[in-house]
């Protein structure tokens, strides 16, 4: 059995309090102490619900729900996009949508993250994966599963990919992920 | 444009957190620190200064709109001009330029640049979240949105590009730490060694927990002023430090927001477009890139930081700055991550890109005189970050560009014994420095060199 962490985790909540401790008197001296006061920390809880628009790049993740990965194309010098992008960076032509999901993934760049933010604590470690396809310019920001996240290496680098898409879609770029070939 | 001058400078005590005050007393007390190495009082000062800029990152973190108005108030500069400039982790460094640019265009004369942060609000995790929302939050942030991760994955290539290890990442942290352990206003005073570092919780793979700066609340001012304005204000009492620290070097540079978007650009296009002089002029220097292009390299992918390259070399042709490695005599740059040190050494010119590593554990980044129990194979020839950087002293993302500011200007005046109260940390004789301020990933950076006049 191990042993209990020497630190008790820190939790946020508490006891309600209606009332704290201050001087008697608003006397000199009461006053004066007040500037020996310790703070006063108080919860503020914000919470907001944003509708977000993903615009010109709706296609996208309607081709995750379809099991498919588009890209975007510059129509002249067929520069490609594999995170979705309405203009091309280098001509400020509107690019095309182009199917990508059979080019050969690779892992271009990866971590594995033990700690992270708030709404992906739950999930570590996870592997982040910067995905690159075969004739494609840009890259793509996925998840890697199907390793093991204790094994980290820069082996991983390299590695040939395919994807996987969840049945369930979340409409999220997390709708597709990869695994190795 | 006109000759501007760095004339003081104040650093709040960086802290996890500062619930003793609100943020516009803990910039007051920078401010007032800046104010007095000036000698002059506060209403003197006030009456001089024609207006300010203010800088800081994220309103979720104070979870106050317009708080840079609330401390323009409570400074007592209103209503004197003033706005607000914002740009992640550059935007302390950001502010000084833009404060630089009111005095260079003679549209003012005494110019206050301020700048805080108060991440303490939420917890770490939280916090996390909010930085990490400075990523896209259409295609990044969803995957795992988290900023060490994303600089984990700029290593892992730098490592495979270049055969960088983790050992001299580790140097880096080791440095900072042992400087900052003679600097009062840092976070954190601790020596550690590179075992320390390896050993220490693993964050984001293979960045540890001694990697990565923490979050801090904390402020930090600086004083600009045009040669009329420092008349203006020695004839209104004031007895401002010589010698003079002059702005001589501007340097912005940006790069997309997505990581995943940077191009990866070919042999010529890297020569001619990003190349320094001095590597321009080198035919070793060029065959050695044109081996690194052979095997794969392309430029800037995501190992390296196409932004700072550019502020670099823009910094320094304003300058004059050929050599930067012989020329500066100290550089404080943005080390949120050990990792990031090492990229920058490269962008800055310091090395050879593929260098960085090797750099790193070489010895020439150190300062010379201090114990760090390394054996390390060269001379200072650099010391980069001798206050601790950001992962020692803390990372007030709004005030830490200033922070830069404030420690070059007393390294250039020669004063950092009398602000320090221990001068183990004075680059002697220091000329010129380099201040460098980093934005997420590298999306915005600033360069900026500061002379002794």
């Amino acid at each position: 059995m191990s042993k209990l962490p020497k630190k008790q985790p820190e939790t946020l909540g508490g006891t309600v309090v209606h009332n704290l401790p201050f001087p008697l008197q608003t006397s000199p001296e009461g006053l004066a102490w007040l500037k020996s006061m310790a703070p006063i920390v108080i919860e503020q809880p914000y919470e907001i619900v944003y509708l977000h628009s993903y615009a010109q790049d709706s296609p996208w993740f309607a081709g995750l729900t379809n099991k498919r990965i588009l890209a975007n194309q510059d129509p002249s010098s067929g520069y490609t996009y594999a995170t979705p992008r309405g203009h091309d960076m280098f001509s400020g032509e509107e690019t095309n949508w182009i199917d990508i999901t059979e080019n050969q993934a690779s892992v271009h760049a990866f971590t594995v993250c033990h700690f992270g933010s708030e709404a992906f604590l739950d999930q570590t470690p996870f592997v982040l994966t910067l995905v690159e396809f075969e004739g494609v310019n840009t890259l793509l920001l996925s998840r890697l599963m199907g390793v093991d996240p204790q094994e980290a290496n820069l082996e991983w680098i390299g590695m040939k990919l395919k994807p996987q898409f969840i049945r369930n879609s979340k409409l999220k770029p997390t709708d597709v992920y990869f695994i190795p070939a | 444009m006109r000759p501007v001058y760095a004339i003081s400078g104040g650093v709040s005590k960086f802290a996890k957190s500062r619930p003793d005050k609100n943020f516009p007393a803990v910039i007051k007390e920078a401010y007032d620190y800046a104010i007095q190495d000036l000698q002059i009082s506060f209403p003197d000062f006030n009456a001089v200064v024609d207006g300010s800029v203010a800088s800081y990152f994220s309103d979720h973190f104070s979870r106050q709109l317009m708080a840079a108005i609330m401390a323009q108030d409570y400074l007592g500069l209103c209503p004197k001009p003033s706005h607000r400039v914002e740009g992640g982790g550059a935007t302390g460094g950001l502010c000084f330029q833009e404060a630089w640019k009111s005095i260079a265009s003679g549209h003012m004369d005494v110019v206050a640049a301020y700048g805080f942060e108060t991440m303490s609000h939420v917890e770490t995790w939280k916090g996390n979240e909010f930085i990490a929302l400075a990523s896209d939050v259409s295609f990044d942030y969803p995957v795992g949105g988290f900023y060490s991760g994303y600089y984990a994955m700029m290593v892992t290539r730098h490592m495979k590009e270049f055969g960088t290890t983790v050992e001299q990442l580790a140097h880096v942290s080791v440095k900072n730490h042992i400087n900052a352990y003679h600097n009062p206003y840092a976070q954190k005073r601790n020596r550690y060694s590179i075992q320390d570092v390896r050993n220490s919780p693993m964050v984001a793979w293979p960045l540890t927990r001694l990697d990565i700066c923490v979050m801090s609340d904390g402020a930090a001012a600086t004083i600009l002023a045009s040669e009329e304005g420092i008349e203006k204000l020695e004839k209104a009492g004031a007895k401002i430090p010589r010698p003079l620290v002059k702005v001589t070097g501007i340097g912005r540079g940006t790069d997309a927001m997505r990581m995943a978007d940077r191009p990866h650009v070919d042999f010529e296009t890297f020569i001619k477009d990003y190349a320094t002089e001095q590597e321009k002029e080198s035919e070793e220097t060029l065959a050695y890139y044109k081996e690194l292009w052979d095997h794969g390299t392309r430029y800037p992918g995501v190992h390296s930081f196409r932004a700072g390259r550019t502020a670099g070399n823009m910094a320094y042709k304003h300058a004059g700055i050929h050599n930067p490695l012989k020329e500066l005599d100290f550089v404080e740059l943005h080390d949120a991550y050990t990792s990031s040190e090492v990229q920058t050494y490269e962008d800055l010119g310091l090395c050879r890109y593929g260098e960085g590593g090797p750099f790193a554990a070489s010895g020439k980044a150190f300062l010379s005189g201090l114990d760090y129990g390394l054996a390390l194979p060269e001379q200072t020839k650099c010391p980069v970050n001798p206050s601790g950087g950001l992962i020692a002293c803390g990372h007030p993302v709004g005030a830490t560009g200033l922070m830069q500011a404030v420690f070059a200007i007393w390294q250039l005046q020669g004063s950092i014994k009398v602000h320090f109260k221990d001068d183990a940390l004075q680059v002697k004789d220091a000329k010129k420095g380099a201040i460098h301020s980093h934005a997420g990933t590298g999306t915005y950076v600033t360069v900026t060199i500061l002379e002794k006049d």
